[in-house]
């Protein structure tokens, strides 16, 4: 009982957490179960991004690449090879995995500037890239992925508890999550433990971090592999949940959306992927809907929002993150937390502790 | 064999010739100062020795094994860890983290033994931070390991810094300005905390250092470095009664 009250908040936090993402799709639509299992795909696809730019400190305009990548391949294997649709998602992720990680290779070769200009080039490209070989992509046809339906333990459970049939979508909202759960914890674990210092100490310095003894481009390369494993994974979901993919499904904007939720929830930090990919996926939808039913904003904005689509409201927002919140939703939360301890414990504040003894008298 | 021997070494900066046919070894167990002044070459050396900058002629030799065949990552493997003139610290990131990444070496754990994490990994991790934390202690921050290190001051910076070389073990610790740019009290108390460095913990260090009591407290020999040449070597009272040693500082002065 006293472990239980004197655990840190973040505990309590993460079971709030797992709780309202177990129980929502049992009290939500179908369709709205659906477009959750979006945005959690996004918080996986972001926190890839968020391993990659947060932690090791390189930048990809591209990372919707490395998701049409991992769509593609477990598309073609359940459709060609009539593999079960689940077992192609762990292959798609090593293998999008493998490529992120030789992609990493030539990148560690270019100046920030330039890396961002590659991966961007990767994004405008991959479209094309998917139509060249039609007889194994479908070209601008696209594949169909056929939707499994939930096995009867779920179909079992879902109808104990809210006395409907469970639906393909609210099966797959479930892999969804049990996958980002996975994927969640594994980097957790990662970016606290040497191998995630390791990524830190070079985002912060590398000769620093060489001169420690850390392979610089070992883990630069690394990150690469493991951010485009979550793409891959991401990417594999994606396709199953939208029952469908073409070259249209993987536009720039969709790494775009990628880089904007990362650094919108809040970069280097666990949370913060999710609340980005909630925020990246609903603000466009909620933009759109929202902005041309206010009749008192101006023609032209109205206009702008409707034909610019998600472009509009993206930019906006960013703009107002880099300006006041530059740690993201995430920052925000916790200096908001910080002050309220503060006020409520009279807890010390950390600025001001003591200084140390001279080293002498230790 | 000495620890560490220069031979002839020479570094050019396009026209810049920072370092000019320089030699002296550091023998085990002794206490080396490197002096001259500003851009005398005295960090371009330290440069060459932990392989951040390629030298155009001469070698330099750890333990007799040339460090350029040495890659730059695995030096401190060789037992060489450094400090840095400026404070190369990990800024976004807390005191004890910063002494745990100085750790790297000490653990192998990998991305997948940490993701899962393995049992090996977990109890890898809670022996780096038990030496994290004495180390952190051993240069007085103890009360601190948890503050990041952008928050403190400068003088407590440098011996963080201290304890991330200090925790990887070194044979040879490479020192650049340690009391550059603190107070006076903390100079002397730096100076205390290197002598126990180096007795308690038996290192062997090669420090840059302007001071001049700083450096008669604690080094057993002077090297004299002016515009990339070695002018002068051996005790510090020898080397201050030096003509050319004078003459340099007065000339620079
Ligand atoms: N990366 C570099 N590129 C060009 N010149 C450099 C570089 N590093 C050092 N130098 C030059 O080499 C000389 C020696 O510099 P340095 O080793 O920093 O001197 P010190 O540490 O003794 O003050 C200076 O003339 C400096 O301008
Ligand atoms: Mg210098």
């Amino acid at each position: 009982m006293n472990r239980i009250r004197t655990a840190p908040p973040r505990y309590w936090l993460v079971a709030l957490t797992l709780v309202f993402f177990l129980g929502f799709p049992t009290v939500i639509s179908s369709f709205l179960a659906s477009e959750w299992t979006q945005a959690l795909i996004l918080a996986i696809a972001i926190m890839g991004l968020n391993i990659l730019v947060g932690y090791s400190g390189q930048l990809s305009l591209g990372h919707g690449a490395f998701m049409a990548l991992g769509a593609y391949v477990s598309a073609i294997l359940a459709h060609r090879y009539k593999m079960d649709y689940l077992v192609t998602v762990p292959i798609a992720a090593v293998f999008t995995g493998g490529v992120g990680f030789l992609f990493g290779i030539p990148a560690l070769r270019l100046s920030p500037l330039y890396l961002a200009l590659a991966t961007f080039a990767l994004a405008v490209v991959t479209p094309s890239l998917i139509k060249r070989p039609a007889g194994l992509t479908g070209g601008v046809q696209g594949i169909l992925v056929l939707q499994p339906d939930p096995p009867d333990f779920a179909r079992e459970a879902f109808a104990f508890v809210t006395g409907t049939a469970m639906t393909s979508d609210q099966w797959i909202y479930y892999i969804t999550l049990l996958l980002a759960v996975v994927l969640f914890w594994l980097a957790w674990n990662l970016v606290r433990h040497r191998p995630g210092r390791a990524m830190r100490a070079i985002r912060d310095g590398e000769v620093a971090a060489a001169a420690s003894g850390v392979n610089v481009a070992g883990y630069k390369t690394l990150a690469f592999g493991i951010s485009a494993f979550y793409g891959g994974t991401a990417g594999s979901l994606f396709a199953l949940s939208t029952g469908f993919i073409s070259p249209d499904t993987f536009p720039v904007s969709l790494s775009i959306q990628l880089l904007v939720g990362a650094v919108v929830g809040g970069l280097a930090s666990i949370p913060g992927p999710l609340l980005g990919a909630i925020f990246a996926f609903f603000l466009p939808i909620g933009s759109n809907q929202w902005v041309p039913s206010q009749t008192w904003l101006p023609d032209q904005i109205t206009s702008t929002v409707k034909n610019a689509g998600p472009a509009v409201s993206y930019g906006v927002v960013l703009i107002l993150i880099m300006m006041f919140a530059p740690n993201g939703i995430v920052g925000l939360l916790r200096s908001g937390y910080v002050i309220l301890n503060r006020r409520l414990r009279g807890a010390s504040d950390p600025k001001t502790g003591q200084m140390p003894p001279d080293p002498q008298t230790v | 064999m000495a620890l560490l021997e220069v031979r002839e070494l020479s570094v050019r900066f396009g026209g810049v010739v920072a370092l000019d046919r320089v030699s002296f070894d550091v023998d085990a167990g002794q206490v080396v100062a490197l002096i001259g002044p500003n851009g005398a070459g005295k960090t371009t050396l330290f440069n060459v020795i932990t392989r951040v900058y390629r030298p155009s002629g001469g070698t330099v030799l750890v333990s007799g094994r040339s460090v350029q065949t040495i890659r730059s990552h695995h030096v401190i493997r060789h037992g060489l860890a450094r400090t840095f003139q400026n404070v190369a610290l990990f800024r976004s990131m807390t005191v004890l983290d910063n002494v745990l990444v100085g750790d790297h070496t000490q653990t192998r754990s990998g991305w997948l033994q940490a993701s899962v994490p393995l049992p090996g990994a977990v109890a890898a991790e809670s022996a780096s931070r038990k030496r994290a934390l004495e180390m952190i202690d051993f240069v007085g921050l103890g009360a601190h390991a948890e503050r990041p290190v952008a928050t403190l001051p400068f003088g407590f910076q440098k011996r963080v810094e201290l304890a991330r070389a200090l925790v990887s073990k070194p044979r040879l610790l490479l020192l650049d300005e340690p009391a550059g740019g603190i107070s006076h009290e903390e100079v002397d108390a730096m100076a205390r905390l290197l002598r126990r460095v180096h007795t308690d913990l038996d290192v062997t260090m090669l420090l840059v250092e302007h001071h001049m009591a700083f450096v008669m407290g604690i080094c057993d020999r002077v090297v004299v470095l002016d515009f990339g040449k070695k002018i002068a070597e051996g005790s510090p009272a020898e080397v201050q009664r030096n003509p050319a040693v004078i003459e340099a500082y007065l000339g620079a002065a």
